[in-house]
């Protein structure tokens, strides 16, 4: 191991900074000594910034690649959990013995204490010997039996006694004083991470949160409602989404004596071991936390399900390991989703389109949790010196909300951007020039510039401008998400005598291409070519990564694997450096070589000079730490000094007798710092537009309000998009170097997301003049909007 | 030549020791004359098997053929082709998402068409051929369209991508110059929730062209 340099004191570095072929510059920044020298532009580097293949992608169209549905140990059980039918019952009692009597079943747990994924704080009310059931699908107990189906028959026989209660599944309807309440206790809540403790509770509504992590009201909102020429006020909703990760939840637990393996399908390793260990009282070091391959987690497999907990007491219970695996409709019932939400939005601005005030208020539901905001975008992503907001959580029998892809801005950007589009016209500006005037970001003013021009802009039409019954429209909207970091995010990088470069962390691939992205940064690091190099990671025997989740994979755990790989290189140069007849400080690598900068041809192998270490491995281990320049919100998530975001232009066709949208084409432009492999960075983008179309014309989970059942449980009948409604995408990416770390690189699988439907709601309402305020926008919801067929009045029973 | 395995039936469903055969032998008699419309093929064989010997309710022997090998194995009657993929015969490439023909993750070929293994009884597959994505490759060297796909990066978490393979790959086959409105028929039945179609769809016209050139 090499010793870490002192990390005492700094010194002077000068950065590239700003927009490639733009504004590029340069910035002296403070760093740390210990920091490598700067990472030059992408257009001088070899291997960052190129669109290299995926690692792991020959495994990928194989078969190869093992995913956790995949593992096989031994001995192995299956596990199935028993879930309610009942949207809301107390549970009397429940009985094992014919389960546990029943051939071929080895272990039986029943849930006698909340394992939900988050704590659930002020718990009030008598205690039960059983928690009750919250909604339907919530986990009463679960079996462990040599096969599936014996589990699934053995979850049969264990004989539940209900009392039912009263439910309500409809957020208007859970927002009224008589509703039924959720929690027997007032101030009992679940929360799923982004709301605040503490708030009031008065039936099932708790609220207000009047901050997030970019501070609170500001202002005088009032005096700048007074201040301003035009006001624009709407009311929006959006609907439940679903996660649909294609690979279930699944994890494998395997107890032994001498500590205990999961493998795992989760975005976050080293979380898993950190809260498994601490339910169960093991040390750390006694868990061991595994993730191959991932089969997608959207926000998902953030956090530790109970049904993790359960796998593990499985296991302890029947002395084997235990697989438990999702099927569908567990996966649409109580894998999370994206909070239903409702809000009225009021922007004020001056006739030179100056905003003079915005006022948000929302009720959003992840129904018996918490965190069903709509995020800091009306807050954030433009200038307006008054701001107030007050987001309630709303409590409701379903299952819960928890972080889905850009939680909270996907459905603020559906309200800001349609409404910031009604002011422009209402200004009788361009959209795009009235965002030039209120936009402070260098960065979305270059996305609008270079968008506009590849999709087209300047042939945009007036709204209503097709007489036939399909009309054609374009719009566009604008995404923004902090750039946040986890500065303990560590990495090893190894160098075998052998000439072996191996990459070692926790962190876990979920889909994004990490793999290849670690790769490319240390190998460039040692003059090699990504695939000279092997990548493990997903594995927490290894330093602890960062969690995969707000878009801070690549921003958090490159700097880390670029530090450590720099130490790597200096100790190689300092083993050759006597050899070449040099100072090691007179060395550079390239093509596999170590040579005189100033004599190319002076030079050796990288895997010659391997071979001149005098041990068998060097390795050295290196932390993310602060962002050069410090951070611009301090907080528990650091927030990078720069915005993160982009611009998104879409054309749509409404067929207004059917009314049937359709989205024809999408340019999707963004920023994510340097970026690190266009090729991939391209292929989440296509993926963040696809889920945000999905989601304004598509998704839509759908419960009973007579059973409390989710209808629609299932692949067919909760549509997603596919090849069939794909629009084509055009994706442009922008190089915005920002100074902040030792690669500069930030994610992207947010801002992907975020702009899509209000861009689509947009090109909707510039095809025929009338706005969606509504999401899913159906077939029946457009034709209601167009006035071709009667509003529905649900009946409430 | 086909090479021939035998499973003894330490696996999954018969360690509840549900040994007993009831005139087995006739599963592959039942399967070969069926349809090759996937989500049906299992209640198509039903519907004509009126004069086939009735089996089960026990697991029974079966002999699949798959990837160029004959694998000889007890097979309980509900297990659907992917669950004996998967299980016995540790073919985990074929992956279930949905596991009722809404997804397409578990395609493979039967008779070098794709089917949705989920929906096809593992008994009611008889003596065509199955080809799975391990099958794909020849030996170390990639099958066109697994090549492509990896060129054109038409995969993220890679979940569905041997589904997809398996689509395109069956595509170009009898179909050498295909659209890209092709390959969306072919595909409109797969869903990938990261969102690489067109990305597929790309790879696919690249792999269509190099089988062709």
């Amino acid at each position: 191991m090499i010793a870490a340099m002192s990390t005492l004191g700094s010194r002077t570095e000068r950065l590239p900074i700003g927009i490639a072929g733009v504004s590029q510059g340069q910035i002296d920044r403070e760093v740390p000594a210990s920091e490598p020298p700067p990472l030059a532009p992408n257009a001088d580097l070899a291997v960052v910034g190129k669109p290299v293949p995926r690692v792991g992608g020959r495994a990928m169209v194989t078969g190869a690649a093992r995913y956790t549905v995949d593992v096989r140990l031994p001995g192995m059980l299956i596990a199935r959990v028993l879930r309610s039918p009942h949207p809301h019952a107390r549970i009397l009692s429940v009985d094992a013995s014919a389960a546990e009597r029943y051939p071929g079943v080895r272990a039986v747990h029943v849930v006698t204490a909340l394992e939900t994924r988050a704590a659930v704080r002020g718990v009030t009310g008598t205690p039960v010997t059983f928690p009750p059931a919250l909604y339907v699908g919530a986990s009463l107990a679960a079996v462990a039996a040599m096969t599936q189906s014996i589990a699934d028959e053995a979850v049969r026989l264990l004989e539940v006694k209900y009392e039912v209660l009263p439910f309500v599944v409809d957020m208007d309807e859970a927002r009224r004083p008589e509703a039924p309440s959720v929690f027997e206790g007032a101030s009992q809540q679940a929360g799923a991470g982004r709301a605040a403790s503490g708030s009031p509770q008065v039936g099932n509504v708790r609220g207000p949160s009047t901050t997030s992590f970019y501070g609170g009201p500001r202002g005088n909102v009032e005096q700048g409602f007074r201040e301003a020429d035009v006001i624009v006020e709407a009311e929006f909703r959006t609907q439940v989404q679903t996660h649909c990760c294609l690979e279930p939840h699944a994890v494998v637990a395997d107890w032994r004596a001498d500590g205990l393996t999961l493998y795992i399908s989760t975005q976050d390793t080293a979380g898993v071991r950190k809260d498994v260990a601490a339910a169960f009282g093991l040390p750390r070091e006694k868990v061991r936390v595994i993730t191959e391959f991932m089969g997608g987690g959207f926000g998902s497999k953030l956090g530790v399900g109970d049904y993790v907990f359960f796998a593990v007491e499985l296991s302890r219970k029947a002395g084997a390991p235990v697989s438990l695996i999702f099927d569908r409709e567990e996966e649409q019932l109580t894998s999370g989703n994206r909070p239903g939400t409702w809000q009225r939005l009021r922007i004020g601005a001056r006739r030179d389109g100056a905003l003079t005030a915005v006022s948000l208020l929302s009720y959003g539901t992840a129904g018996i949790a918490a965190g069903a905001g709509v995020g800091n975008i009306a807050q954030a992503m433009y200038d307006c010196p008054n701001f107030e907001m007050a987001q309630y959580d709303v409590f409701m029998n379903a299952g819960p909300g928890c972080a889905m892809r850009a939680p909270g801005n996907v459905q603020g950007a559906f309200a800001l951007e349609q409404s910031v589009d009604e002011l422009a016209e209402r200004l009788g500006v361009d959209p795009i020039a009235l965002r030039d005037r209120i936009d402070p970001s260098a960065a979305r003013r270059e996305e609008r510039r270079i968008g506009a021009a590849r999709f087209g802009w300047s042939q945009r039409r007036l709204p209503v401008a097709d007489a036939g019954p399909v009309k054609r429209g374009v719009g566009m909207a604008q995404s923004f998400w902090p750039g946040i970091v986890q500065t303990s995010a560590s990495c090893e990088v190894r160098l075998q005598r052998d000439g072996l470069v191996e990459i070692r962390s926790s962190v876990q691939d979920i889909g994004t291409g990490i793999r290849t992205v670690l790769a490319q940064v240390v190998a460039e690091e040692l003059g090699l070519r990504p695939e000279d190099v092997s990548v493990r990671i997903g594995d927490t025997d290894f330093p602890l990564g960062p969690s995969s989740g707000g878009s801070k994979t690549t921003g958090s755990i490159t700097p880390a694997a670029r530090k450590a790989a720099y130490r790597v290189r200096q100790a190689l140069f300092l083993a050759v450096a006597p050899e070449l007849g040099a100072h090691p400080e007179e060395l550079v690598v390239g093509q596999g070589r170590i040579f005189l900068r100033a004599n190319p041809a002076n030079g050796i192998g990288f895997r010659q000079a391997a071979g001149r270490l005098n041990k068998d491995f060097i390795s050295a281990v290196a932390e993310r730490g602060d962002n050069y320049g410090g951070f611009r919100v301090t907080s528990p998530m650091s927030l990078a000094r720069e915005d993160l975001g982009g611009v998104q232009f879409a054309e749509v066709s409404v067929d207004t007798e059917t009314g049937i949208v359709r989205v024809a084409r999408v340019v999707a432009v963004h920023d994510c710092g340097r970026p690190m492999n266009p090729l991939q960075i391209e292929s989440q983008i296509q993926g963040g537009v696809l889920m945000g179309v999905s989601f304004a014309l598509y998704e839509d989970r759908i419960l009973d309000r007579q059973t409390g059942r989710m209808l629609n449980a299932d692949l067919e009948r909760y549509k997603l998009v596919g090849p069939r409604e794909m629009p084509s995408i055009d994706v442009l990416l922008i190089e915005n170097y920002q100074a902040i770390s030792a690669t500069d690189a930030c994610g992207v699988a947010e801002p992907a997301t975020i702009a899509t439907a209000a861009a689509v709601a947009n090109a909707v309402y510039n095809a025929v003049g009338v706005r969606m305020r509504n999401l899913p926008m159906t077939p029946a919801s457009v034709l209601e909007v167009l006035g071709r067929v009667p509003r529905q009045e649900l009946s409430v029973p | 030549m086909e090479r021939s395995i035998k499973h003894s039936n330490d696996w999954g469903e018969e360690g509840v020791s549900r040994r007993s055969f009831l005139g087995g032998a006739s599963a592959a008699a039942v399967g070969s004359a069926m349809c090759e419309n996937a989500p049906f093929v299992g209640y198509a064989a039903a519907a004509e098997s009126s004069n086939a010997p009735i089996i089960g309710p026990d697991a029974v022997p079966a002999t699949l053929r798959i990837n160029g090998v004959v694998q000889s194995l007890v097979v309980p009657l509900q297990m659907t082709l992917a669950e004996v993929l998967r299980g016995p015969l540790g073919l985990t490439g074929t992956k279930i998402a949905c596991n009722r023909g809404a997804c397409s993750a578990c395609t493979v070929w039967l008779d070098g068409a794709p089917v949705a293994s989920c929906m096809i009884l593992a008994i009611d597959v008889g003596d065509r051929s199955i080809t799975t994505i391990e099958g794909l490759a020849d030996g170390e060297r990639l099958h066109p369209m697994q090549a492509a796909f990896i060129e054109h990066d038409a995969m993220q978490c890679g979940f569905c991508t041997a589904g997809l393979v398996m689509s395109c790959a069956a595509l170009v086959k009898g179909n050498p110059d295909p659209s890209p409105e092709d390959v969306k028929t072919a595909i409109s039945g797969h869903l990938c929730r990261c969102g690489t179609y067109q990305n597929v769809i790309a790879a696919t016209m690249a792999a269509a062209k190099v089988r062709k050139g």
